[in-house]
Protein backbone atom coordinates (compact mmCIF):
# COMPACT_ATOMS: atom_id res chain seq x y z
CA UNK A 1 0.00 0.00 0.00
CA UNK A 2 2.72 2.40 -0.87
CA UNK A 3 2.14 5.90 -2.01
CA UNK A 4 3.77 6.56 -5.33
CA UNK A 5 1.81 9.10 -7.31
CA UNK A 6 3.93 11.74 -8.95
CA UNK A 7 2.74 15.33 -9.19
CA UNK A 8 2.26 14.88 -12.91
CA UNK A 9 0.05 11.84 -12.41
CA UNK A 10 -2.00 13.62 -9.76
CA UNK A 11 -2.42 16.59 -12.11
CA UNK A 12 -3.65 14.43 -14.97
CA UNK A 13 -5.89 12.35 -12.71
CA UNK A 14 -7.77 15.45 -11.67
CA UNK A 15 -7.80 16.88 -15.20
CA UNK A 16 -9.20 13.64 -16.56
CA UNK A 17 -11.89 13.47 -13.90
CA UNK A 18 -13.07 17.01 -14.57
CA UNK A 19 -13.22 16.42 -18.31
CA UNK A 20 -15.06 13.15 -17.77
CA UNK A 21 -17.66 14.84 -15.58
CA UNK A 22 -18.13 17.62 -18.12
CA UNK A 23 -18.60 15.13 -20.96
CA UNK A 24 -21.41 13.50 -19.00
CA UNK A 25 -22.88 16.91 -18.29
CA UNK A 26 -22.84 18.33 -21.78
CA UNK A 27 -24.63 21.53 -20.87
CA UNK A 28 -21.48 22.72 -19.19
CA UNK A 29 -19.70 22.83 -22.53
CA UNK A 30 -22.51 24.07 -24.72
CA UNK A 31 -24.08 26.80 -22.60
CA UNK A 32 -21.17 29.27 -22.71
CA UNK A 33 -20.55 28.49 -26.36
CA UNK A 34 -24.21 29.02 -27.23
CA UNK A 35 -24.20 32.29 -25.31
CA UNK A 36 -21.13 33.42 -27.25
CA UNK A 37 -22.70 32.57 -30.60
CA UNK A 38 -26.03 34.18 -29.72
CA UNK A 39 -24.52 37.46 -28.55
CA UNK A 40 -22.34 37.77 -31.62
CA UNK A 41 -25.15 36.92 -34.06
CA UNK A 42 -27.57 39.34 -32.44
CA UNK A 43 -25.31 42.36 -32.93
CA UNK A 44 -25.67 42.64 -36.74
CA UNK A 45 -29.43 42.46 -36.27
CA UNK A 46 -29.28 45.25 -33.73
CA UNK A 47 -26.90 47.68 -35.40
CA UNK A 48 -27.56 46.97 -39.06
CA UNK A 49 -25.72 44.93 -41.67
CA UNK A 50 -23.38 47.64 -43.10
CA UNK A 51 -19.97 45.97 -43.53
CA UNK A 52 -18.01 49.09 -42.54
CA UNK A 53 -19.69 49.47 -39.18
CA UNK A 54 -19.57 45.77 -38.45
CA UNK A 55 -15.91 45.34 -39.27
CA UNK A 56 -15.16 48.39 -37.10
CA UNK A 57 -16.93 46.93 -34.05
CA UNK A 58 -16.18 43.24 -34.69
CA UNK A 59 -13.06 42.90 -32.44
CA UNK A 60 -14.88 44.52 -29.53
CA UNK A 61 -18.02 42.45 -29.94
CA UNK A 62 -16.19 39.16 -30.20
CA UNK A 63 -13.99 39.91 -27.22
CA UNK A 64 -16.74 41.26 -24.99
CA UNK A 65 -18.88 38.23 -25.82
CA UNK A 66 -15.95 35.91 -25.11
CA UNK A 67 -15.31 37.64 -21.82
CA UNK A 68 -18.94 37.39 -20.71
CA UNK A 69 -19.19 33.77 -21.85
CA UNK A 70 -16.11 32.92 -19.83
CA UNK A 71 -17.54 34.70 -16.77
CA UNK A 72 -20.86 32.96 -17.17
CA UNK A 73 -19.22 29.57 -17.04
CA UNK A 74 -16.90 30.34 -14.15
CA UNK A 75 -19.27 29.70 -11.29
CA UNK A 76 -19.37 26.01 -12.01
CA UNK A 77 -15.63 25.73 -11.57
CA UNK A 78 -15.72 24.98 -7.83
CA UNK A 79 -19.43 25.08 -6.96
CA UNK A 80 -20.29 21.44 -7.57
CA UNK A 81 -17.16 20.29 -5.75
CA UNK A 82 -18.01 22.55 -2.83
CA UNK A 83 -21.57 21.25 -2.58
CA UNK A 84 -20.71 17.54 -2.62
CA UNK A 85 -17.62 17.72 -0.43
CA UNK A 86 -15.01 16.91 -3.09
CA UNK A 87 -13.47 20.32 -2.54
CA UNK A 88 -12.72 19.48 1.10
CA UNK A 89 -11.11 16.26 -0.01
CA UNK A 90 -9.01 18.16 -2.53
CA UNK A 91 -7.88 20.59 0.17
CA UNK A 92 -6.91 17.67 2.40
CA UNK A 93 -5.15 15.61 -0.24
CA UNK A 94 -1.40 15.30 0.17
CA UNK A 95 -0.89 16.77 -3.30
CA UNK A 96 0.09 20.45 -3.48
CA UNK A 97 -3.03 22.55 -3.69
CA UNK A 98 -1.81 25.01 -6.36
CA UNK A 99 -1.16 22.06 -8.67
CA UNK A 100 -4.65 20.64 -8.12
CA UNK A 101 -6.17 24.04 -8.68
CA UNK A 102 -4.20 24.48 -11.90
CA UNK A 103 -5.54 21.16 -13.18
CA UNK A 104 -9.09 22.29 -12.50
CA UNK A 105 -8.55 25.64 -14.23
CA UNK A 106 -6.96 23.92 -17.20
CA UNK A 107 -9.94 21.59 -17.49
CA UNK A 108 -12.24 24.59 -17.34
CA UNK A 109 -10.29 26.35 -20.07
CA UNK A 110 -10.30 23.27 -22.31
CA UNK A 111 -14.07 23.05 -21.92
CA UNK A 112 -14.96 26.72 -22.30
CA UNK A 113 -11.98 28.55 -23.78
CA UNK A 114 -10.96 26.19 -26.56
CA UNK A 115 -14.42 25.80 -28.16
CA UNK A 116 -14.67 29.57 -28.11
CA UNK A 117 -11.38 29.98 -29.93
CA UNK A 118 -12.39 27.39 -32.50
CA UNK A 119 -15.73 29.01 -33.31
CA UNK A 120 -14.42 32.60 -33.29
CA UNK A 121 -13.19 32.72 -36.95
CA UNK A 122 -16.62 31.66 -38.14
CA UNK A 123 -18.29 34.42 -36.15
CA UNK A 124 -15.69 36.87 -37.38
CA UNK A 125 -16.86 36.11 -40.92
CA UNK A 126 -20.40 37.03 -39.90
CA UNK A 127 -19.10 40.36 -38.61
CA UNK A 128 -17.00 41.16 -41.70
CA UNK A 129 -13.82 41.23 -39.71
CA UNK A 130 -10.94 42.65 -41.70
CA UNK A 131 -9.00 39.94 -43.53
CA UNK A 132 -5.72 40.90 -41.91
CA UNK A 133 -7.14 40.62 -38.40
CA UNK A 134 -7.83 36.88 -38.24
CA UNK A 135 -4.33 36.00 -37.09
CA UNK A 136 -4.48 38.62 -34.35
CA UNK A 137 -7.97 37.48 -33.28
CA UNK A 138 -6.86 33.89 -32.89
CA UNK A 139 -3.61 34.82 -31.17
CA UNK A 140 -5.27 37.15 -28.66
CA UNK A 141 -7.98 34.61 -27.88
CA UNK A 142 -5.44 31.83 -27.46
CA UNK A 143 -3.34 33.93 -25.08
CA UNK A 144 -6.19 35.83 -23.44
CA UNK A 145 -8.82 33.23 -22.58
CA UNK A 146 -6.50 31.27 -20.24
CA UNK A 147 -5.87 34.56 -18.41
CA UNK A 148 -9.64 34.99 -18.07
CA UNK A 149 -9.97 31.49 -16.62
CA UNK A 150 -7.07 31.94 -14.20
CA UNK A 151 -8.09 35.36 -12.91
CA UNK A 152 -11.74 34.41 -12.79
CA UNK A 153 -10.95 31.36 -10.73
CA UNK A 154 -9.60 33.58 -7.95
CA UNK A 155 -12.95 35.35 -7.76
CA UNK A 156 -14.84 32.07 -7.85
CA UNK A 157 -12.68 30.64 -5.10
CA UNK A 158 -13.44 33.65 -2.92
CA UNK A 159 -17.19 33.50 -3.48
CA UNK A 160 -17.75 29.74 -3.59
CA UNK A 161 -19.09 29.64 -0.04
CA UNK A 162 -21.71 32.32 -0.67
CA UNK A 163 -25.20 31.37 -1.70
CA UNK A 164 -25.68 34.16 -4.22
CA UNK A 165 -22.13 35.03 -5.17
CA UNK A 166 -22.89 35.80 -8.83
CA UNK A 167 -23.09 39.59 -8.63
CA UNK A 168 -20.16 39.86 -6.26
CA UNK A 169 -18.16 37.62 -8.56
CA UNK A 170 -18.71 39.94 -11.54
CA UNK A 171 -17.77 42.98 -9.48
CA UNK A 172 -14.62 41.27 -8.26
CA UNK A 173 -13.27 40.01 -11.54
CA UNK A 174 -14.48 42.43 -14.21
CA UNK A 175 -11.85 45.04 -13.30
CA UNK A 176 -9.20 42.34 -13.66
CA UNK A 177 -10.52 41.42 -17.10
CA UNK A 178 -10.39 44.95 -18.48
CA UNK A 179 -6.64 45.07 -19.27
CA UNK A 180 -6.93 41.85 -21.25
CA UNK A 181 -9.87 43.28 -23.18
CA UNK A 182 -8.07 46.55 -23.97
CA UNK A 183 -4.88 44.95 -25.22
CA UNK A 184 -6.66 42.22 -27.15
CA UNK A 185 -8.99 44.52 -29.05
CA UNK A 186 -6.28 47.05 -29.78
CA UNK A 187 -4.08 44.25 -31.13
CA UNK A 188 -6.85 43.22 -33.50
CA UNK A 189 -7.43 46.84 -34.53
CA UNK A 190 -3.72 47.31 -35.17
CA UNK A 191 -3.66 44.16 -37.30
CA UNK A 192 -6.60 45.52 -39.32
CA UNK A 193 -4.55 48.63 -40.13
CA UNK A 194 -1.56 46.49 -41.09
CA UNK A 195 0.40 47.76 -38.11
CA UNK A 196 2.59 45.48 -36.00
CA UNK A 197 0.75 44.06 -33.01
CA UNK A 198 3.44 41.89 -31.45
CA UNK A 199 3.79 44.39 -28.58
CA UNK A 200 0.16 43.89 -27.59
CA UNK A 201 0.57 40.14 -27.81
CA UNK A 202 3.69 40.32 -25.66
CA UNK A 203 1.77 42.14 -22.94
CA UNK A 204 -1.08 39.63 -23.02
CA UNK A 205 1.55 36.89 -22.97
CA UNK A 206 3.15 38.48 -19.93
CA UNK A 207 -0.26 38.58 -18.23
CA UNK A 208 -0.67 34.91 -19.03
CA UNK A 209 2.70 33.95 -17.59
CA UNK A 210 2.18 36.11 -14.53
CA UNK A 211 -1.27 34.74 -13.78
CA UNK A 212 -0.15 31.19 -14.55
CA UNK A 213 2.48 31.46 -11.86
CA UNK A 214 0.64 33.45 -9.24
CA UNK A 215 -3.05 32.68 -9.65
CA UNK A 216 -2.85 29.01 -8.50
CA UNK A 217 -1.47 30.15 -5.14
CA UNK A 218 -4.09 32.87 -4.82
CA UNK A 219 -6.85 30.43 -5.76
CA UNK A 220 -5.60 27.87 -3.24
CA UNK A 221 -5.46 30.43 -0.45
CA UNK A 222 -8.93 31.73 -1.37
CA UNK A 223 -10.36 28.23 -1.27
CA UNK A 224 -8.98 27.71 2.22
CA UNK A 225 -10.62 30.94 3.34
CA UNK A 226 -13.92 30.04 1.69
CA UNK A 227 -14.17 26.62 3.29
CA UNK A 228 -13.20 27.90 6.73
CA UNK B 1 8.44 -1.54 23.44
CA UNK B 2 4.81 -2.27 22.73
CA UNK B 3 3.74 -0.08 25.60
CA UNK B 4 5.80 2.78 24.34
CA UNK B 5 4.11 2.61 21.00
CA UNK B 6 0.67 2.61 22.53
CA UNK B 7 1.48 5.66 24.59
CA UNK B 8 2.63 7.68 21.59
CA UNK B 9 0.66 10.90 21.24
CA UNK B 10 -0.58 11.38 17.70
CA UNK B 11 -2.79 14.38 17.86
CA UNK B 12 -3.09 16.99 20.52
CA UNK B 13 -5.45 19.91 20.82
CA UNK B 14 -4.25 22.85 22.81
CA UNK B 15 -6.75 25.32 24.29
CA UNK B 16 -9.09 25.26 21.30
CA UNK B 17 -11.81 27.87 21.21
CA UNK B 18 -14.44 27.94 18.52
CA UNK B 19 -16.96 30.69 17.97
CA UNK B 20 -19.73 30.34 15.42
CA UNK B 21 -22.50 32.84 14.80
CA UNK B 22 -21.40 34.79 17.89
CA UNK B 23 -21.89 31.74 20.05
CA UNK B 24 -19.04 30.05 21.86
CA UNK B 25 -19.21 26.37 20.91
CA UNK B 26 -16.32 25.35 23.14
CA UNK B 27 -13.49 27.20 24.75
CA UNK B 28 -10.07 26.20 25.97
CA UNK B 29 -10.64 22.62 24.99
CA UNK B 30 -7.48 20.57 25.34
CA UNK B 31 -6.96 16.86 24.85
CA UNK B 32 -4.43 14.38 23.60
CA UNK B 33 -5.12 11.42 21.42
CA UNK B 34 -2.66 8.58 21.46
CA UNK B 35 -2.06 5.84 18.94
CA UNK B 36 -4.57 3.02 19.27
CA UNK B 37 -7.45 5.08 20.57
CA UNK B 38 -10.98 5.19 19.27
CA UNK B 39 -12.57 8.45 20.27
CA UNK B 40 -16.18 9.46 20.00
CA UNK B 41 -17.00 13.14 20.15
CA UNK B 42 -20.46 13.36 21.63
CA UNK B 43 -22.89 16.10 22.33
CA UNK B 44 -26.29 17.38 21.24
CA UNK B 45 -26.94 18.91 17.82
CA UNK B 46 -25.28 22.27 17.48
CA UNK B 47 -22.72 21.64 20.19
CA UNK B 48 -19.82 21.92 17.76
CA UNK B 49 -18.87 18.32 16.95
CA UNK B 50 -18.45 18.91 13.26
CA UNK B 51 -16.67 22.21 13.92
CA UNK B 52 -14.22 20.40 16.18
CA UNK B 53 -13.55 17.73 13.56
CA UNK B 54 -13.01 20.36 10.87
CA UNK B 55 -10.57 22.17 13.13
CA UNK B 56 -8.71 18.94 13.81
CA UNK B 57 -8.56 18.30 10.07
CA UNK B 58 -7.18 21.77 9.44
CA UNK B 59 -10.14 22.81 7.31
CA UNK B 60 -11.29 25.51 9.72
CA UNK B 61 -9.19 27.79 11.81
CA UNK B 62 -10.07 27.86 15.51
CA UNK B 63 -10.73 31.24 17.11
CA UNK B 64 -7.84 30.48 19.44
CA UNK B 65 -5.62 27.50 20.12
CA UNK B 66 -3.61 25.06 18.05
CA UNK B 67 -3.66 21.48 16.91
CA UNK B 68 -0.43 19.51 16.94
CA UNK B 69 0.33 16.37 14.99
CA UNK B 70 3.21 14.44 16.53
CA UNK B 71 4.31 17.63 18.22
CA UNK B 72 4.16 19.84 15.14
CA UNK B 73 1.61 22.53 14.39
CA UNK B 74 -0.63 21.22 11.60
CA UNK B 75 -0.87 24.61 9.87
CA UNK B 76 2.89 24.71 9.49
CA UNK B 77 3.29 21.21 8.27
CA UNK B 78 0.18 20.72 6.20
CA UNK B 79 1.44 18.40 3.46
CA UNK B 80 2.91 15.95 5.91
CA UNK B 81 -0.21 16.01 8.07
CA UNK B 82 -2.51 15.55 5.07
CA UNK B 83 -0.44 12.55 4.06
CA UNK B 84 -1.39 10.85 7.32
CA UNK B 85 -4.96 12.10 7.55
CA UNK B 86 -8.15 10.57 6.27
CA UNK B 87 -11.12 12.88 6.74
CA UNK B 88 -14.64 11.97 5.73
CA UNK B 89 -17.06 14.81 6.30
CA UNK B 90 -20.81 14.56 6.35
CA UNK B 91 -20.62 15.45 2.69
CA UNK B 92 -19.32 12.31 1.09
CA UNK B 93 -17.14 13.83 -1.63
CA UNK B 94 -18.58 11.41 -4.17
CA UNK B 95 -19.31 12.69 -7.65
CA UNK B 96 -22.79 11.75 -8.85
CA UNK B 97 -21.67 11.90 -12.49
CA UNK B 98 -19.03 9.21 -12.02
CA UNK B 99 -19.46 5.52 -11.36
CA UNK B 100 -18.65 3.99 -7.99
CA UNK B 101 -15.45 2.56 -9.41
CA UNK B 102 -14.33 5.83 -10.97
CA UNK B 103 -15.04 7.65 -7.73
CA UNK B 104 -12.99 5.26 -5.64
CA UNK B 105 -10.22 5.18 -8.21
CA UNK B 106 -10.02 8.97 -8.20
CA UNK B 107 -10.18 9.27 -4.41
CA UNK B 108 -7.39 6.75 -3.92
CA UNK B 109 -5.15 8.17 -6.61
CA UNK B 110 -5.51 11.69 -5.34
CA UNK B 111 -4.57 10.41 -1.88
CA UNK B 112 -1.37 9.13 -3.45
CA UNK B 113 -1.94 5.40 -3.97
CA UNK B 114 -1.10 3.99 -7.35
CA UNK B 115 -1.67 0.27 -7.00
CA UNK B 116 -4.99 -1.00 -5.82
CA UNK B 117 -7.85 -3.22 -6.83
CA UNK B 118 -10.98 -1.08 -6.92
CA UNK B 119 -13.30 -4.01 -7.57
CA UNK B 120 -11.94 -5.93 -4.63
CA UNK B 121 -12.33 -2.95 -2.33
CA UNK B 122 -15.86 -2.25 -3.57
CA UNK B 123 -16.87 -5.85 -2.94
CA UNK B 124 -15.73 -5.43 0.66
CA UNK B 125 -18.23 -2.63 1.13
CA UNK B 126 -20.98 -4.68 -0.53
CA UNK B 127 -20.90 -2.76 -3.76
CA UNK B 128 -19.98 -5.74 -5.94
CA UNK B 129 -22.10 -5.50 -9.05
CA UNK B 130 -22.51 -1.73 -8.70
CA UNK B 131 -19.05 -0.80 -9.98
CA UNK B 132 -20.43 0.56 -13.22
CA UNK B 133 -23.41 2.30 -11.67
CA UNK B 134 -23.34 6.07 -11.56
CA UNK B 135 -23.05 7.22 -7.97
CA UNK B 136 -26.08 9.44 -8.56
CA UNK B 137 -28.19 6.33 -9.14
CA UNK B 138 -27.07 4.55 -5.98
CA UNK B 139 -29.06 4.56 -2.75
CA UNK B 140 -28.03 6.87 0.08
CA UNK B 141 -26.31 4.03 1.92
CA UNK B 142 -24.47 2.84 -1.16
CA UNK B 143 -23.44 6.39 -1.91
CA UNK B 144 -21.98 6.61 1.58
CA UNK B 145 -20.27 3.25 1.18
CA UNK B 146 -18.55 4.51 -1.96
CA UNK B 147 -16.91 7.17 0.19
CA UNK B 148 -16.22 4.82 3.10
CA UNK B 149 -14.51 2.31 0.78
CA UNK B 150 -11.35 4.37 1.15
CA UNK B 151 -11.01 3.07 4.70
CA UNK B 152 -10.23 -0.37 3.28
CA UNK B 153 -7.18 0.87 1.45
CA UNK B 154 -5.26 3.41 3.43
CA UNK B 155 -2.21 3.73 5.58
CA UNK B 156 -3.21 7.05 7.10
CA UNK B 157 -2.84 7.03 10.87
CA UNK B 158 -5.51 9.53 11.75
CA UNK B 159 -9.08 8.93 10.73
CA UNK B 160 -11.50 11.79 11.27
CA UNK B 161 -14.99 10.61 10.51
CA UNK B 162 -18.06 12.79 10.72
CA UNK B 163 -21.15 10.61 11.23
CA UNK B 164 -19.68 7.58 9.45
CA UNK B 165 -22.72 5.40 10.17
CA UNK B 166 -25.30 7.65 8.51
CA UNK B 167 -27.50 5.59 6.18
CA UNK B 168 -25.42 2.45 6.81
CA UNK B 169 -27.28 -0.76 7.71
CA UNK B 170 -26.63 -2.75 10.91
CA UNK B 171 -24.30 -5.22 9.28
CA UNK B 172 -22.38 -2.40 7.67
CA UNK B 173 -21.98 -0.68 11.03
CA UNK B 174 -20.52 -3.89 12.45
CA UNK B 175 -18.06 -4.16 9.58
CA UNK B 176 -17.02 -0.56 10.15
CA UNK B 177 -16.51 -1.21 13.85
CA UNK B 178 -14.28 -4.18 13.01
CA UNK B 179 -12.16 -2.08 10.71
CA UNK B 180 -11.91 0.68 13.33
CA UNK B 181 -10.64 -1.85 15.86
CA UNK B 182 -8.14 -3.26 13.39
CA UNK B 183 -6.94 0.23 12.60
CA UNK B 184 -6.51 1.07 16.28
CA UNK B 185 -4.57 -2.16 16.77
CA UNK B 186 -2.20 -1.15 13.98
CA UNK B 187 -1.35 2.00 15.90
CA UNK B 188 -3.76 4.43 14.27
CA UNK B 189 -6.51 6.42 15.87
CA UNK B 190 -10.13 7.00 14.97
CA UNK B 191 -11.94 10.17 15.94
CA UNK B 192 -15.59 10.26 15.04
CA UNK B 193 -18.89 11.83 15.77
CA UNK B 194 -21.95 9.66 15.93
CA UNK B 195 -25.22 9.40 17.78
CA UNK B 196 -25.48 5.71 17.16
CA UNK B 197 -24.68 3.07 19.75
CA UNK B 198 -21.98 0.67 18.78
CA UNK B 199 -22.24 -3.04 19.46
CA UNK B 200 -18.70 -4.29 19.16
CA UNK B 201 -16.68 -1.32 20.33
CA UNK B 202 -17.63 -1.33 23.99
CA UNK B 203 -17.39 1.49 26.50
CA UNK B 204 -14.13 0.04 27.82
CA UNK B 205 -12.39 0.69 24.50
CA UNK B 206 -14.23 3.78 23.41
CA UNK B 207 -13.08 7.10 24.76
CA UNK B 208 -15.57 9.91 24.77
CA UNK B 209 -15.06 13.62 24.49
CA UNK B 210 -18.23 15.44 25.46
CA UNK B 211 -19.29 18.80 24.18
CA UNK B 212 -22.16 20.65 25.78
CA UNK B 213 -24.63 22.92 24.18
CA UNK B 214 -24.06 26.44 25.44
CA UNK B 215 -26.38 29.37 25.25
CA UNK B 216 -23.84 32.15 25.59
Amino acid sequence: MKKGISFRQAFFTLLKRDLQIAIRHKGDIFNPLLFFILVVTLFPLGIGPEPQILSRVAPGIIWVAALLASMLSLERLFKADFVDGSLEQMLLSPQPLPLMVLAKVLAHWILTGVPLILIAPLLAVLLHLDGNSYGALMATLALGTPVLSLLGAIGVALTVGLHKGGVLLSLLILPLYIPVLIFATSAIDAAGLNLPYSGHLAIIGAMLVGSLIMAPFAIGASLRVSTN
Amino acid sequence: MAEQQIAKTLLSANQLTCIREERILFDELSFEITAGEIVQIEGPNGSGKTSLLRILAGLSRPYAGDVYYQGEDITRNRDEYNDDLLYLGHLAGVKTELTAEENLNFNLRISGYDEFDTRGILSKVNLAGFEEALAGHLSAGQHRRTALARLWHTNCKIWLLDEPFTAIDKKGVEELEHIFLAHAKRGGCVIMTTHQDMGIIGDDILRKISLEYRFV
